[in-house]
């Protein structure tokens, strides 16, 4: 066993890597949760901009676009969920385990010509002298563009719920549709938006694992992220800079783990294997225990007349 | 009065199945309290719902100000000058007051000078209220400070208010009028919906009386009684519940220093609550909400366990049984809230007269359930009760207050039940009903049953009850005979003035 060979400043980096696509769909997610949507298809939409992404990146050798593409995918995507359950009125449950069924299924028939292909890689950005800073030029200025998009959007996310009257009208929705709807807001125009946004950014995370983390395409390869992504969520309750924490933790834990498995330490892998989901779901259970609760309409199907 | 500020002129409004609103027209003038009374199912919500921007009428048209009036929506109305102040709150729980009243504002200003704002208005008219409360703490009429204060930052010209006193204490009712008259005076116009006839009398200037979507009348409530308004809302004489006036009998249940920790956070404990209680009379409770009226019913229906020698009945002890096992001895019980407690909302009459009907009237054998022998129960409560419903196969949730209320009590009474507890029986129940469900209760009463209504209402306690108690803090008074007491003496009971209960604080 060498634990000397973890280096921690690499480790911070690489976490920080790791976490971004649990990150950015668990923060479209938030979205679409505090506005009263419960969308369990968060796998297949990551998934679907997995695919999309990776094939515009390989048609156009431009992985900005793909990644742009797997935006528009996702939320694609989530359109269908949106009708479902905003225009048919069918159960937000049923349908999001419809929609992920879907996902895996139609990214392994559109990605069938594209296994074992490598993409064209995204360059990280160019911060110049920052970057030589002793450690923190490692952990903080050594990214793609994506990582930095993604710490945007929480922010942006954190900051628009808070402050504008966007924000405050979608929470609005979220908490009590039927007095959303009696003061004259439009209840589903809001919750499909705020589901396409959950879409798009689930897209994206979704194409960082194909495009950046792995990168190449493999049928299935989201492999349970967006359920990871669902789960922060909740034990974050439904606050920006704690799903950021939880996406953070998990990324860190898994890094950790993997460079333990490499420096042999004596225990069974199975255990490091599963370390991050317990670790997240303890630390995020014991940070919700304060009073914030589900976003009172969560779930529930708005009908105009009742 | 010179010309209106919003005249309707033969408004119709159809859904499928019923007429709504039928030709309606009606004129509202300027700093006018115009009262809109109707039976439950009258119309009166969705006239409202037209005149806020919510529901658009088939055929008809409303004029603001002389000019024409259409509102797409109620952003619309708000931006012409109409508030709205719903029945049921349109609040956000887990939101500010601040944050309430922003969403229901076309330009609100930024939080800190609308904070400044609200507590301006909120002292003007004498509605305390801090801007940074999140209003799932507030009382019931704290939150409707929260919406008529959203409503009178916008300088409304019309303001709606919709049964806004049936949530509210007789303090708080006070609070409010006073506001009402201060905007009265100002200028501002108010439609005025409610069921309790006797406010409508001191505030209103003029009443519009809706019978199944048709105006039937006009009056000024001042020189009008409330029995004229409640016969002209109804189409008939109404009809007096009469006493019985029978000797009460033996002692049926006797409950002995039940005390009860508070089931949750906000609950009330119970305290040393004593009495016995005889056949064939009424004991009425009184006091504000919340000063433990559940829990009273919860103890004496088995939902919540006393302990051992609290409650006795029939010379037995019954603190540890169950909700169905006191059903079977006779101890039979109707909560206050119609949709989750008495009645499951989206199962049909017949399933819920199954759920509390089952043991006593046999409908259930070995486990197995006779659906058939259900439906006759359903039906016969339906039929006693004059429910208003399609068939006993319709769900609970899609009857109207009034008539679920009549099918929740129907099916107790129904049962025969020996003492029979039932909080609130008339909440939110038009005239005509109220009065049938308050014979039912003397009949049975006077066919030697023992009952304990609990109530707000004291025009009914007084009317039905042979003794009288009030909760406080849940405390209970010694009960009194009902026939002699004064409001003065009523008051001092409401007000915790328990003459016997000195000795033990």
């Amino acid at each position: 066993m060498d634990l000397s060979a973890i280096n921690p400043i690499i480790l911070i980096a690489a976490l920080i890597s790791a976490a971004t696509p649990i990150l950015l769909a668990a923060t479209g997610e938030l979205v679409a949760e505090r506005a009263g949507v419960l969308n369990l298809g968060v796998e297949g939409m990551m998934i679907t901009g997995a695919v999309c992404g990776f094939i515009i990146s390989v048609n156009t050798g431009s992985p900005a676009f793909g990644f742009v593409m797997a935006a528009v995918g996702g939320a694609m995507l989530s359109l269908l969920f949106a009708f479902l359950t905003q225009v048919a009125l069918a159960n937000q449950v049923a349908s999001g385990l419809a929609l992920t069924l879907f996902g895996l299924g139609i990214s392994s028939l559109m990605g069938q010509n594209y296994v074992g292909i490598k993409p064209p890689r995204l360059e990280d950005v160019n911060f110049g002298p920052l970057s030589d800073i002793p450690v923190l030029g490692t952990i903080l200025f050594s990214h793609n563009p994506i990582v930095y998009v993604g710490l945007l959007i929480v922010a942006a996310v954190w900051a628009t719920l808070k402050f504008t009257r966007a924000g405050l009208v979608l929470r609005a929705v979220g908490e009590n549709h039927d007095a959303a709807h009696a003061l004259g807001y439009k209840v589903k125009r809001i919750r499909t938006l705020a589901i396409m946004f959950g879409g798009a950014c689930a897209g994206m995370g979704g194409a960082y694992i194909s495009l950046i983390r792995v990168p190449q395409w493999t049928e299935g390869m989201t492999a349970g992220v967006g359920w990871i992504a669902l789960a922060i969520v909740v034990f974050a309750s439904w606050k920006p800079w704690r799903v950021l924490l939880g996406a953070y933790l998990f990324g860190g834990i898994t890094q950790l783990q993997l460079n333990l498995q490499g420096a042999g330490v004596a225990i069974p892998v199975e255990y490091l294997a599963m370390s991050p989901y317990i670790v997240t779901i303890v630390v995020l259970v014991i940070l919700s225990a304060d009073k914030s609760r589900a976003p009172g309409s969560l779930g529930r199907i708005f009908h105009a007349s009742q | 009065m010179t010309t209106p500020l919003l005249s309707l002129r033969g408004l119709t409004k159809a859904y499928p199945g019923v007429v709504a609103n039928d030709d309606v027209s009606l004129e509202i003038g300027r700093g006018e309290i115009h009262a809109l009374l109707g039976e439950n199912g009258a119309g009166k919500s969705t006239l409202v719902k037209m005149i806020y921007g919510l529901v658009k009428p088939d055929s008809g048209n409303m004029q603001l100000n002389e000019a024409v009036f259409t509102p797409k929506d109620p952003r619309t109305a708000r931006a012409s000058g109409v508030g709205m102040v719903f029945q049921h709150f349109s609040l956000f729980d887990a939101l500010t007051v601040a944050e309430n009243i922003a969403l229901g504002m076309e330009d609100a200003p930024a939080m800190s000078q609308l904070a400044a704002r609200i507590r301006e208005v909120s002292e003007n008219y004498g509605l305390p209220l801090s801007p940074d409360r999140i209003v799932g703490d507030l009382s019931a009429g704290e939150q409707q400070r929260v919406e008529i204060i959203r409503c009178l930052l916008q300088d409304p010209k019309l303001l709606i208010m919709d049964e806004p006193t049936s949530v509210l204490t007789p303090q708080e009712v006070a609070v409010l009028f006073e506001t009402l008259n201060k905007l009265r005076a100002e200028g501002t116009a108010i439609l005025y919906i409610s069921h309790k006839l006797e406010e409508i009398r001191t505030l209103c200037d003029t009443a519009t009386i809706l019978r199944l979507g048709k105006v039937v009348g006009t009056c000024v409530p001042a020189d009008t009684t409330a029995r004229d308004m409640a016969e002209m809302m109804v189409g008939t004489t109404l009809k007096t519940p009469k006493r019985s006036g029978s000797e009460p009998g033996e002692v049926v249940l006797k409950l002995d220093q039940l005390s009860l920790p508070p089931a949750s956070a906000f609950g009330m404990p119970l305290r040393e609550i004593s009495l016995s209680l005889r056949k064939g009379e009424i004991l009425g409770i009184g006091g504000v909400a919340g000063n433990g009226q559940d829990e009273l019913l919860g103890s004496l229906s088995g939902e919540t366990r006393a302990s051992v020698g609290m409650i006795e009945y029939k010379s037995r002890d019954i603190a540890d049984m169950g909700p169905n096992e006191r059903r079977k001895i006779g101890l039979l019980s109707a909560p206050e809230e119609r949709l989750g407690h008495a009645a499951a909302p989206d199962m049909s009459l017949v399933e819920n007269a199954m759920l509390t009907g089952a043991t006593r009237e046999g409908l259930e054998k070995g486990g197995m359930l006779n659906w058939s022998a259900a439906g006759d129960f359903a039906n016969r409560i339906i039929e006693a009760f004059d429910v208003r419903t399609p068939s006993a196969a319709n769900a609970a949730r899609s009857l109207s207050g009034g008539n679920l209320q009549k099918f929740v009590i129907g099916r107790e009474v129904l049962q025969r039940p020996e003492v029979f507890v039932v909080n609130q029986p008339t909440w939110g129940v038009d005239a005509s009903a109220a009065a049938a469900i308050r014979q039912a209760l003397l009949d049975l009463a006077k066919s030697g049953a023992a009952l304990i209504v609990i109530s707000q209402d004291l025009d009914e306690l007084m009317e039905i009850s042979d003794r009288f108690a009030a909760l406080n803090e849940g405390r209970l008074s010694q009960p009194r005979p009902a026939i002699g007491l004064t409001v003065e003496e009523i008051g001092l009971m409401l007000g915790g003035a328990h003459d016997l209960e000195t000795a033990h604080v």
